[in-house]
């Protein structure tokens, strides 16, 4: 049980991500061949429409991704009206930016603050904010991060190589309903004076999950 | 339901291993699972609480042993046939042997950059009173219920302080069971660590709850 958690959940892969499928599928796994069925199915009944299964993808795979939520958060920073905005609501302000729609109908901003350090979950499922970060990483839809972040969040925090002080109050929030979080980590020491792209580039995913904090390169 | 996705708390599922440079996709039939999941759901043929509730359903070792992706697939093929819109045979095969059945929306390819953006919101207008302010204290009421909640077991019977007011909201009890969106008022509850777990912690978790999950303390 555990192994077979492990493996499905958790094991790094083995470098070379993606199946080599071959045409006469002899070498699909059962559930690639198993996709592959219904995809089959679901086309030939007139379900789907099998372009729209490309731009889906395309869509998560290209377009939707951190760099929007790293736009929001070098702006939240340079920008103190923006700023303020964000605290007040988050969705509009996001939207003012070109990110909307589905699971990010409804925002909320977590500032990260010296004696709050903010950090996202979803015990129930996976909800996470794709308009600003694109589709989860599978750490975050595992039953590791999804059982423990909510009773252990500094052991969880020291996986990722993050320690945060006693006397911070480390604030997790569990994504239960249809809101949608996004943390606003500190601003680095040293950065004053730098632009909005390059501080956009010092934003990390897991940084915006809360699991991350923004560091200068060393 | 007291089911294998209410995670929250559980131990036994090891470290979150996390990967650097994580791509999109660890496998080739991913994306196409991924998009099925999306192309289906905008059929119209289920809300997202019940797509919720069919994973919730699925056999709890099946939950736990499934990775993301998988799970999904599996959860939508039981809702697939449940509906009606497939034959178990048909998927076994993949293959059509009965006529499609009518949906309420073919997503064409043109549609989906407009499906996207928009997403669909939740708030509802509604009459109801509000019955919580923030900064009041509640108590999460002990619930076992045989259909679908976001109430998660951790918080049932905990007391906390409503710190959000999210207005009324789409009531996933209710629309998870085919019984209408019975809009309730949302609320962010904060719990603290020790509350909920009884250690000696200063951290705290903050759930997003509608007010039937909901009892005043006094």
């Amino acid at each position: 049980m555990m192994g077979g958690n492990r493996e499905a959940y958790n094991m790094p892969h083995d470098g070379h991500h993606h199946d080599h499928d071959h045409a006469d599928g002899s070498e699909l796994s059962p559930i690639a061949l198993r996709v592959k069925a219904l995809e089959s199915l679901l086309i030939e009944k007139g379900y789907v429409d099998p372009k729209a299964l490309d731009v889906l993808i395309d869509t998560y795979e290209t377009k939707v991704g951190p760099r929007n939520g790293a736009r929001v958060v070098a702006k939240a920073w340079t920008d103190p009206a923006f700023a303020d905005w964000l605290k007040r609501d988050a969705t509009a302000a996001i939207a003012s930016l070109g990110f909307t729609g589905r699971q990010g109908e409804h925002m909320v901003a977590l500032f990260n603050t010296p004696d709050t350090h903010n950090m996202v979950v979803c015990t129930l499922c996976s909800c996470y904010p794709w308009p600003v970060l694109g589709l989860p990483p599978v750490w975050y839809k595992s039953m590791p991060y999804r059982s423990r972040a909510v009773i252990e969040p500094r052991e969880v925090l020291k996986d990722f190589g993050v320690t945060v002080a006693q006397d911070r109050e480390v604030r997790v929030w569990d994504s239960t309903a249809e809101v949608r979080y996004l943390v606003i980590p500190e601003r680095p020491a040293g950065t004053e004076g730098w632009s909005e792209d390059q501080l956009a580039d010092l934003v990390t995913r897991n940084a915006m999950i809360g699991t991350g904090v923004v560091t200068l390169p060393a | 339901m007291n089911g294998p996705h209410d995670m929250g708390g559980f131990t036994g599922f090891g470290p979150v291993l996390h990967e650097a440079g994580e791509p999109v996709w660890h496998h080739d039939w991913e994306p196409r699972a991924f998009a099925l999941v999306l192309a289906m759901g905008m059929t119209g043929s289920w809300n997202i609480d019940e797509a919720r509730h069919a994973r919730e359903r699925l056999p709890a070792m099946t939950y736990w042993r499934s990775s993301y992706y998988e799970m999904r697939h599996y959860a939508m093929i039981l809702q697939l046939i449940e509906l009606g819109l497939v034959s178990a045979m048909e998927e076994e095969h993949g293959r059509m042997a009965v006529p499609p059945k009518p949906v309420k929306r073919v997503a064409k390819v043109e549609m989906i950059p407009a499906i996207l953006a928009a997403g669909s919101s939740y708030d509802r207008p509604s009459n109801r009173p509000q019955g919580f302010a923030i900064g009041d204290k509640v108590r999460a009421r002990t619930i076992s219920p045989r259909g679908h909640t976001r109430l998660p077991r951790y918080a049932r019977g905990k007391a906390g302080e409503i710190v959000a007011v999210h207005g009324t909201h789409v009531f996933p009890d209710s629309s998870a069971r085919g019984q209408g969106e019975d809009p309730q008022w949302l609320y962010t509850v904060r719990f603290t660590g020790a509350e909920l777990w009884g250690k000696d912690t200063k951290d705290a978790v903050c759930i997003d709850l509608w007010e039937p999950y909901l009892e005043a303390l006094a």
